[in-house]
């Protein structure tokens, strides 16, 4: 590639050519938009075209370590950035309509987007705690500035303000961590944290396990697990809800990319002490996160306990401390982005100018004017209860089998019980849809990019639900290779 | 014995707890902000007995000098009574304090604990050989370069962002008028 030739003579820059590419698209989509308010209508698309020059870009990678060590390219990363860019292709393809109704059409919009997936990207190969801390600050800078953007919305400022307070607290004790430990091994690189935590001893000293808590409760603020989750519904419900589905798919699996790289390569000496404690925020963030999404009236506030629920399925990964466990936790974050963005597109098809259809209600009868859409809307529901042959089934099925097989017996059976809860939330819905009376009939807001969205959600649910040993593969490659 | 370097760093710490705590608490925000002032000016000591002149003069010039006046000039903009008010998360104002003070004990315990790793390549006399303010540019522009290109990156997501999020007052009313 001409890119890649041009570049020859910088090797470092070449591995970071997927963080490059990304860094000159969301700078592209900021300028456009200043130059011509016309050429608004094609920032979509220069969207789409950028993410998928990334994509090849990724798939060209060699991989390796660049940056005096700080930035490492390898297979956990690359999984890792697919999923992410997967995100923004369906956060943009699913935006489209919603951005018109909504009268918020704005470069910032889809640069803002690119900026935070830039960030995640930087976290997804952060090789050192530094980097790591700057690609999730410029993550969630983006993120906190697009949940501000429904500008007649006071909610949405409210979510944004929510949002960014937690954020920063969240920041300050992951920094008390990091400070914490470079004073006792004198490094922020993540091999040699875990060669001093051995060397000087540190694997049972009170100092050292503090900071190892402070980087756990940080990481479990960003992926929205229970007790650090509170600040999630209302930041859910109160973003355009593209962004929403943006906010439950990418921050959350950029997230879980740092906690299995730190964890899985600076602490996996102590991983005694800290694999009960993830088991006990996974317990309790399936719980809370499925028993409160029962009481829900808005689908998107349902929606939203529904992601903590799954931040909580996917921590049953990390709990079982095994490559097979992490694979199975990745591989069943890329499923969730299908039905989560699946959903959420159905939830901005029946979006209207002025009116919002986010409550159950709305949901009434769908089944009699629209079947189409009421007949996705079952299949992402089932997928997200987990019945097979979804892929949320697949999905929840190696991460079980993963936690059995290290002894977890206890925290599957909580997790199966806890599925058997969230049926029933989830199929209400579908009863709703299929056998209630339509109380009033409104047309729905199709657009081309939105039909390929949920039909490439469809196929992806029901494709990997049926064949999942493709990504399976992947997801199990990914692993090889990127620790100890 | 107390030498006469620990007791400048007690005060110094005492000062800027006590500082940042009532710029917390306090009622005007004009008072909360000169009381930052005078806690970066404290941070800015802080850094002058760790050898660090370079930071020091930073933290007075851009902090104190840049950011902190536009602090001062968002609080003088902004009308306060037309803020936005939020719940709190945990309603109950005694749970939070207890939870506080849980967490303090813990991590104080822990401190104690702390055993400094051995020193690196960055010992104090090589910095004073050298000075810091050498040292700093040297370590930023080769082993840190790619921190130091995502701040820029990152400074540039806070003007965008603000940008967006101050427009859109604009095109609301711009919405308004026309129809």
């Amino acid at each position: 590639m001409s890119g890649i030739v041009l570049l020859a003579p910088y090797p470092d820059l070449i591995l970071a050519l997927p963080e490059i590419s990304l860094l000159v698209l969301g700078l592209v989509l900021v300028a456009v938009d200043i130059v011509s308010r016309k050429a608004r209508i094609i920032l979509p698309w220069i969207t789409l075209a950028g993410v998928s020059l990334t994509a090849l870009f990724l798939a060209d990678s060699a991989g390796g370590t660049a940056f005096g060590g700080m930035f490492i390219s390898d297979a956990y990363s690359s999984f890792v950035k697919i999923v992410v860019l997967a995100g923004v292709a369906f956060t943009t393809l699913i935006s489209d309509r919603y951005l018109d109704t909504e009268d918020m059409r704005h470069g910032e919009y889809y640069g803002l987007m690119v900026f935070s997936a830039l960030g995640m990207f930087i976290m997804a190969s952060a090789a050192d705690l530094i980097v790591l801390y700057l690609g999730l600050e410029l993550m969630a800078f983006s993120v906190y500035c697009l949940v501000a953007l429904l500008k007649q919305d006071p909610r949405s400022s409210e979510a944004a303000v929510k949002y960014f307070l937690m954020g920063a607290f969240s920041s300050a004790i992951l920094l008390y961590g990091i400070s914490l430990l470079y004073g006792m091994t004198g490094t922020t690189d993540l091999l040699a944290i875990a060669d001093a935590m051995s060397a000087y001893g540190l694997t049972h000293n009170p100092a050292a396990l503090a900071a190892v808590g402070c980087i756990l409760i940080a990481f479990s603020f960003k992926v929205a697990a229970v007790p650090f989750h509170f600040w999630t519904p209302d930041a859910y419900e109160g973003a355009p809800t593209p962004i929403t589905a943006f906010m439950s798919v990418g921050p959350k699996v950029a997230g879980f990319a740092v906690l299995g790289r730190v964890f899985f390569t600076s602490f996996y000496d102590v991983e005694a002490q800290w694999a009960p404690l993830i088991g006990v925020i996974a317990f309790l963030t399936m719980g809370i996160g499925n028993i409160v999404a029962l009481s829900q009236t808005s689908i998107k506030r349902m929606l939203a306990y529904s992601a903590i629920a799954h931040a909580g399925y996917a921590l049953l990964g990390v709990v079982a401390g095994t490559d097979e466990g992490l694979s199975a936790s990745l591989n069943y974050l890329l499923l969730y982005t299908f039905m989560n963005m699946g959903a959420f597109g159905i939830l901005i098809l029946l979006c209207g100018p002025g009116e919002r259809r986010e409550t159950l209600d709305d949901y009434r009868g769908l089944a009699k004017n629209h079947p189409m859409a009421a007949a996705l809307m079952l299949l992402f529901m089932f997928s997200l209860t987990g019945i097979p042959p979804t892929a949320g089934f697949i999905g929840k099925f190696y991460l079980f089998v993963s936690a059995l097989k290290e002894g977890h017996t206890f925290l599957v059976i909580s997790a199966c019980i806890f599925s058997a809860i969230s049926a029933f939330f989830y199929l209400r819905v579908v009863r709703l849809m299929y056998m209630e009376e339509p109380d009033k009939s409104f047309p729905l807001s199709l657009s081309p990019a939105l039909s390929v969205a949920l039909l490439i959600a469809a196929v992806g649910v029901i494709g990997l639900g049926i064949a999942p040993g493709p990504v399976l593969d992947m997801a199990g490659s990914a692993i090889m290779g990127f620790m100890r | 014995m107390i030498t006469l370097q620990q007791a400048i760093f007690a005060y110094l710490a005492i000062a800027i707890l006590g500082l940042s705590a009532a710029a917390v608490n306090l009622r005007n925000p004009v008072h909360s902000v000169l009381l930052v002032l005078l806690m970066f000016f404290h941070m800015a000591g802080m850094y002058l007995t760790l050898n660090a002149e370079f930071l020091a003069a930073v933290q007075i010039i851009v902090y104190a000098g840049a950011i902190l006046v536009l602090y001062l000039f968002v609080v003088f903009l902004v009308d306060l009574n037309l803020e936005l008010r939020i719940e709190r998360f945990v309603r109950n104002h005694a749970t939070g304090t207890v939870i506080t003070i849980g967490v303090l004990t813990v991590l104080t315990a822990a401190a104690i604990s702390f055993v400094p790793a051995p020193p690196g390549h960055w010992s104090i006399e090589m910095i004073r050989e050298i000075t810091h303010t050498r040292a700093i540019g040297a370590e930023i522009f080769s082993n840190y370069l790619l921190p130091f290109e995502i701040t820029g990156v990152i400074l540039l997501i806070a003007v965008v962002g603000a940008m967006v999020i101050a427009r859109k007052d604009k095109n609301e009313k711009r919405e308004v008028t026309r129809s």
